[in-house]
């Protein structure tokens, strides 16, 4: 039995939601931080997905996406840190709650 | 004859593999990888004991001395009695420790090296693993290790290993830059990431008797140097073992591990070292081609492990001569040295296929590798970077 | 490409995914994250799509993971523990798994099977980077580049 593009749809989803779970619930900023590349893994998932089940394209429209946006959530990862690093810096703490000042 | 002799293996795999044209499709393709995933455990884990024995050997002579000769005939059966001492040593596992992350850490390390393992072609006919992208998945999966020696260091709770660990990650990650960008050169050229069309792009002789391998173009000598540098590194060898400075942090990331664990490391590291160098010959030594036309009677396999053996010597030699490196120095020269050259080496050889790939070619790459080395050198300023240290502390 | 491979691999992605979402150690929560892209990447591998397996596994796993777990180890104090899921992210995690199941299961037009076509190579890839794709290729080495300085400003030592 082949599997349908329902069933790949319904694993991106799960991911997706997970990740939301993470960025949502957590309140240190790396785990923030791994919910958001876990969203973007699992719209990753939907492009290929998409791309595997519809009629052949030239060029691969699907797969460029995917590799663009795997380039993209590397550079936001490593932004992402750097604030993470320069915040603990300042504050001493990586808790997204104890952040609540305007003034540094 | 010689044609036999060269596919031996193939043929006998074929042979195997005839007792079970019965049974379905997916029985014979798991049979076959499995075939393949024992000869290449065999291989390289009988290399693994020969390389530690002869490693043993060879720096003795460089030391004046005889190196283990007690076990066996010349000490070759040294490797065993190691191996058994190792197995019935204890299995210390600190209490402070991240006892899931200590686990996993040996187990993931000598994975990832074994995996490297299976992208290159040993001889003709005979990668074990073929696929499109060859040499992504060679990094893809040397990029694990260092995951792998964080756990370690993490899991262990220990100060040397977290500073071991910490140092083994800062220069692997500032060395597998330039070890990707010279093999960049290499794929460009090909106009391939699969290891097998690399190898047999390389085929054939220039005037009759040059063989065509990378290595005798400037930028290929020049990104075989870069990459062989970094390989030194990424593999963790003296003058680069920072990472387990025996004299500095005790073992690095390993001073918390025993027994049988700390032999999967020991081994992680030499496969490691096996597969680096296998990628090496594959990329710019001409993979399993014979260098002289009339020898290439000898079967392929052979010069591939010709090569290998003769760059893990090399490797043997570097140890048993040079001193340990500072982390500073090793930092500097991956950043200011190592990497301009490397993208030096995509350039010289765009000009190189562009002039025509011919000895006007190797000319003009030539005159480009030698203004940016000369550039590097002056701007560098060697001279006083490597004058007299002055010693502030340890008087 | 069977349904019992691609149901195997999702079980242990999502597990990894959700262990990374609720275990309390940072350290043990990015190893369960870097397990769950592995999974993520063998269903690229799965879908045909070897090329961008490799590159998020080469990606995530040597880079991003590699710079949490430092992050990490330099924000050292706080290591300690995080509290677990609290019930309103919870909640809405599962109203939004919840809506987009149902949605997938109400739309036939993706109830479809996999379609035979040719197998996408490097090459291909490589030559619509180069032609219909040099905009945004470029744009994307521009963007990295201004992460990395960007990145090194945000984390240089402040002067007093």
């Amino acid at each position: 039995m082949t599997p349908t593009l329902q069933l790949f749809l319904i694993i991106s989803a799960a991911l997706f939601s997970i990740g939301l779970l993470a960025a949502l619930s957590r309140r240190h900023a790396i785990f923030i931080l791994i919910g958001i590349e876990m969203m973007l893994a699992a719209a990753n998932l939907n492009f290929i997905a998409f791309w595997r089940f519809s009629p052949q394209s030239q060029p691969p429209t699907g797969v460029m996406i995917a590799i663009f946006s795997i380039a993209i959530a590397a550079a936001e990862a490593a932004v992402g840190l750097a604030l993470v690093i320069a915040v603990y810096r300042h504050y001493r703490t990586t808790n997204v709650d104890h952040l609540n000042q305007l003034k540094g | 004859m010689s044609k036999s002799i060269d596919q031996i293996f193939v043929y006998a795999k074929h042979w195997l593999l005839t007792w079970l044209t019965a049974a379905p499709g997916w029985i014979i393709q798991i049979v076959s990888s499995l075939i393949n995933i024992f000869a290449l455990l065999g291989v390289f884990l009988t290399l693994f004991a020969l390389m530690s024995v002869l490693e043993r050997k060879i720096l003795g002579r460089i030391q004046n001395r005889y190196g283990p000769n007690r076990v066996g005939p010349f000490g070759l059966l040294q490797p065993l009695a190691d191996g058994i001492k190792m197995l019935i040593k204890e299995d210390i596992v600190p209490a402070r420790a991240d006892k899931l992350v200590h686990f996993l850490a040996p187990i993931l390390i000598a994975a990832a090296a074994i995996l490297a393992l299976g992208v290159i072609p040993y001889g003709r006919n005979m990668t074990p693993f073929t696929i499109d992208g060859g040499i992504l998945f060679f990094f893809a999966v040397g990029s694990t290790t260092e995951l792998a020696v964080f756990m370690a260091g993490w899991g262990s709770n220990n100060k040397f290993s977290m500073l071991g660990a910490m140092r083994a990650i800062a220069q692997m990650i500032s060395y597998e830059l330039p070890l990707i960008i010279t093999v960049l050169p290499v794929v460009m050229v090909v106009g391939s990431l699969t290891p097998d069309r690399i190898v047999a792009a390389q085929a054939g002789y220039t005037f009759g008797f040059v063989p065509r391998w990378f290595v005798f173009t400037p930028w290929g000598a020049t990104a075989f140097i870069l990459f062989f540098v970094s390989g030194l590194v990424e593999s963790n060898r003296t003058p680069f073992d920072v990472p387990e400075g025996e004299s500095e942090i005790v073992a690095g990331h390993m001073t918390e591990y025993s027994g049988f664990k700390y032999a999967t490391f020991f081994m992680a590291e030499y496969i490691g070292m096996f597969a680096i160098t296998g990628l090496a010959a594959t990329l710019f030594l001409g993979g399993w081609h014979s260098p002289v036309s009339a020898l290439e009677f000898i079967p392929s396999y052979v010069w591939f492990f010709a090569k290998l053996s003769a760059l893990l010597f090399v490797y043997i030699w570097l140890r048993g001569t040079l001193p340990r490196t500072r982390i500073d120095q090793i930092m500097n020269f991956a950043w200011k040295f190592i990497l301009p050259m490397s993208f030096t080496c995509v350039i010289a050889a765009a000009v190189w296929h562009y002039a025509g790939r011919g000895l006007r070619g190797w000319l003009w790459s030539l005159v480009v590798i030698a203004i940016v080395y000369t550039a590097l050198s002056m701007l560098l300023d060697t001279q006083r970077k490597f004058a007299p240290r002055v010693y502030r502390f340890a008087e | 490409m069977s349904s019992a491979a691609v149901v195997i691999i999702a079980i242990l992605t999502l597990a990894a995914a959700l262990a990374a979402a609720t275990l309390q150690k940072l350290m043990h929560a990015t190893l369960s994250f870097a397990v769950a892209l592995v999974g993520v990447a063998a269903l690229f591998f799965l879908l045909g799509a070897e090329f961008v397996g490799l590159v998020l596994v080469f990606v995530y796993i040597g880079a991003v993971a590699v710079l949490i777990v430092f992050t990490i180890l330099l924000t050292r104090r706080d290591v300690g523990k995080d509290r677990a899921a609290n019930w309103g992210g919870a909640f809405l995690a599962v109203a939004v798994f919840g809506g987009l199941t149902w949605a997938i299961l109400k739309t036939q037009s993706v109830a479809v099977v996999a379609p035979h076509i040719r197998l996408v190579t490097v090459k291909r890839i490589g030559e619509a980077l180069m032609t219909s794709y040099v905009w945004p290729l470029q744009c994307v080495g521009l963007l990295l580049t201004a992460a990395l300085i960007g990145a090194l400003v945000l984390v240089m030592e402040e002067k007093p």
